[in-house]
């Protein structure tokens, strides 16, 4: 086997990086012409080489052309990613040599996380780093939400201060665990907000917007009597805000979901895990004798775990065993739903109760019903702080407190396992929360981000010391796309449909927040445009495709439609590419029997 | 082309920068790394001999250390010893930004133990042994060492030729993420 002492030959990778500059200058420039093709382009068949020595120069001379006619970016990346030693290659730039300018690359080094999820995802493979991955996907959804509301909403707001009809109450420690005290007249909730247009030094009082706009009471006029100053109309731009930040939040969601899956998604799935987990597995970097062995137990074991469970597979269950399987998981629902039911009735009938007694002790209650919103912003905010402190508490109790038991009292060898799809599940549900929360608490998307740094690094340290590292090999890219996938469907879609509605049929509250004399807060919308059709005939159009577009549910079905189609079209192609991939397996498996027959009747 | 002083002049370290995947910072260190190998020996010497070379710590524990000696040694006489070029390619193979393709290349030479471009049964019993460790509990039996090559051919020889070639190894490879950050 002359040229066959390497895994690949010269001549082979020469020829392979010839047909790849060649792809490169032809989506760079103009077409090359035909003379410039050669016949060694051709990737060799493995065992029966094709090249010779003549012919591997003749190859090396079209590559190193090829290279010349490259920008130097592009020459430098296919130089670095041939699997040629720097001796070969340094002659092939010899042979090509212009002068070289040294194009210093900036790469941004990164911060302290990137270094600390190198750490954790050397440990414990793709799987826990995947869960890490998520927590910062969530921060700059919250920091985006945090942005806009802030900036478009509270800043304005607080600039131009509402006059209190009560007192304000003094900052004292416990409202960081309330939510009320000092807290409930702030920026942070919805109550504070103003319904009219702000204006430097023009305090316009009166701008109830339910007045039909006369000719005469026009914000044009408003705006001349505050002397032409710019002006910000606030139940708008609180509409507006939300509405947009909503908006844009699917689309990324929507975008990142779909690039997501198509980088995960194998046709062929499921398939190989042993030969990845023996080719993959060793990590080069593990330099200590002691680690390499801990390294090599592990891999021991989890081999021989997956070799036990491959054999099972072949077992088929019995059907009493499925039965059973499908038993369990319909009492579990039940239970789930059953409970969830029971506490909302429970709720509903204690309230009405309430409602009947109407007690002078109640009158919390009561007054906070005055203003709804905000009493809900509260108890969201209520929420996330508590489901942060049960993070907490079982990061501690479950993670730290369990390895210790379980290595002293139990005496297991191994530490225990880090559970990705329940702190997953705990994440998907803290930015629920937060979602729901922006109508009523616009600033509530800071206090996520606080919860979601502070948990980042508290994770991080307890999966270092506490867990070990799972025992399949997870694909990274499938669980961040299972991930995104649960974030989207039944978190920010239920969020997103429960703001709609409350924005859409919900009367807000009379004594508090920029909608207070609306009936609903979408009618703020509607009126504007009103408005602007009647000061502005030429903008007319913008009435009508409101009431056709928005108003009418055709369009939604229609769009909806159309949807499902383009879903359908594309499981089709996808179903048919499959079969093209069993169809092309089996001919390779015929092309390789033939060969092998053909080298046998002609051994030469 | 090897090092004949203890400075790396100044073209040198440019080109190797644009070759390999190291940075300048990198390059400088592994020649001190290098100078220090070379130091005890004949000045002379354009290359380092292979127990050299695995005398360093990095590389002392490593199961596969001489299949990396004898991968990326361009010595005719194929003894395993490393000029300084052969070095930076070891270097930057195993370094962050080397691409998959790279990685997946070399690990394939690496694990080819009998050196005739395919992975056979023999091939993968020295890795599973390589990868397991020496110690007796923790050697697979006969039976599972068996069944454990017979799933792996199973899983991965496409051509269905009873061997792995590169292009069936780096399929398997493409799909696991985890050989980027590890390797």
């Amino acid at each position: 086997l002359p040229l066959l002492s390497l895994g690949r030959s010269r001549g082979a990778i020469i020829s392979q990086y010839y047909n790849r500059t060649m792809k490169l200058r032809r989506r760079r420039q103009s077409r090359p012409s035909i003379k410039d093709f050669s016949r060694s382009a051709r990737p060799s068949i493995r065992g029966y080489g094709m090249e010779t020595d003549c012919m591997e120069t003749e190859g090396r001379d079209q590559l190193v052309n090829n290279l010349q006619n490259l920008s130097l970016s592009d020459r430098v990346r296919m130089l670095r990613a041939m699997p040629l030693s720097v001796a070969e290659k340094s002659e092939l730039r010899y042979l090509y040599s212009s002068t070289i300018l040294l194009s210093t690359s900036l790469s941004f080094s990164s911060l302290y996380p990137a270094v600390a999820l190198k750490r954790v995802s050397g440990r414990f493979g793709t799987g826990v780093l995947s869960y890490f991955l998520f927590v910062k996907t969530l921060l700059f959804f919250n920091i985006f939400l945090f942005l806009v509301t802030g900036l478009l909403l509270a800043v304005p707001q607080a600039v131009h201060p509402p006059t209190l009809t009560q007192g304000h109450e003094a900052f004292s420690g416990l409202e960081l665990l309330t939510g009320g005290g000092y807290f409930s007249d702030s920026v942070i909730y919805y109550g504070y907000y103003s319904n009219s247009t702000l204006s430097k030094d023009c305090r316009v009082t009166s701008s109830s917007m339910e007045q039909q706009p006369s000719p005469s009471v026009s914000r044009r006029t408003m705006e001349t009597d505050c002397g032409g100053k710019p002006s910000y109309n606030m139940p708008l731009a609180y509409f507006f805000t939300i509405g947009l930040a909503f908006f844009i939040t699917c689309i990324i969601l929507v975008y990142s979901m779909s690039k997501s899956f198509g980088q995960s998604f194998r046709i062929d799935k499921s398939h190989g895990i042993l030969a990845m987990k023996v080719f993959c597995s060793w990590d080069f970097k593990v330099i200590k004798k002691t680690s390499v062995k801990l390294r090599s137990e592990n891999i021991c074991i989890q081999l021989r775990e997956l070799l036990e469970e491959t054999s099972r597979k072949h077992v088929q269950k019995t059907a009493c065993q499925r039965i059973g399987r499908v038993l369990v998981h319909v009492l579990a629902w039940f239970i789930c739903i059953g409970s969830t039911v029971a506490c909302v009735l429970a709720l509903y009938y204690f309230s009405e109760y309430m409602h009947k007694v109407r007690d002078t002790r109640f009158h919390l209650l009561w007054c906070c019903c005055q203003c709804w919103e905000s009493f809900v912003g509260q108890e969201l905010y209520r929420f996330l702080l508590m489901d942060f402190i049960f993070t907490i508490l079982d990061t501690f109790f479950g993670e730290f407190l369990w390895r210790l038991f379980s290595q002293r009292v139990l005496k297991r060898k191994r530490k225990p396992v880090f559970d990705i799809s329940r702190n997953v599940l705990e994440l998907i549900y803290g930015q629920t929360l937060a979602w729901l929360g922006v109508l009523f608490t616009p600033l509530l998307p800071a206090v996520q981000i606080i919860k979601l740094l502070l948990l980042f690094y508290m994770k991080q340290t307890s999966v270092m010391m506490n867990c070990q590292s799972p025992r399949k090999p997870y694909r990274a890219s499938q669980m961040s796309t299972i991930f995104i996938t649960l974030l989207c469907c039944p978190s920010f879609l239920g969020a997103a449909v429960c703001v709609s509605y409350t924005m859409w049929s919900i009367r807000p509250s009379e004594s508090c927040g920029p909608f207070r004399s609306l009936s609903t807060m979408f009618q703020s919308g509607k009126l504007w445009v009103k408005e602007l059709e009647t000061h502005n005939p030429n903008l007319a159009w913008l009435a009508w495709a409101h009431s056709y577009i928005v108003e009418n549910p055709l369009f939604l079905f229609l769009a909806a439609g159309i949807f499902l189609i383009v879903i359908y079209f594309n499981t089709q192609v996808v179903d048919g590419q499959r079969k093209i991939i069993s169809l092309l397996q089996e001919q390779i498996e015929n092309v390789t029997s033939l060969n092998s027959l053909i080298q046998y009747l002609n051994p030469s | 082309m090897g090092t004949t002083a203890s400075q790396l002049g100044k073209d040198l370290l440019s080109e190797y920068q644009e070759l390999t995947f190291l940075t300048k910072q990198e390059i400088l260190l592994a020649h001190k790394r290098y100078s220090e190998l070379l130091s005890k020996e004949d000045r002379n010497l354009t290359s380092v001999p292979m127990e050299k070379v695995l005398s360093l710590p990095e590389l002392k524990s490593n199961p596969f250390r001489k299949r990396i000696c004898h991968v990326f040694s361009t010595s005719d006489m194929k003894d395993g010893s490393l000029t300084f070029e052969d070095f930076l390619d070891l270097l930057s193979a195993f370094s962050d930004s080397a691409t998959l393709e790279i990685k997946s290349h070399y690990a394939f030479r690496i694990f080819d133990f009998d050196d005739d471009g395919t992975l056979d049964g023999g091939d993968l019993e020295k890795l599973v042994n390589c990868l397991t460790g020496k110690t007796e509990d923790t050697r697979l039996t006969p039976e599972e060492m068996r069944q454990l090559i017979s799933n792996i051919l199973e899983e991965s020889d496409i051509d269905k030729d009873g061997t792995v070639n590169l292009s069936e190894f780096q399929h398997v490879i493409s799909r696991s993420p985890d050989f980027v950050r590890d390797g």
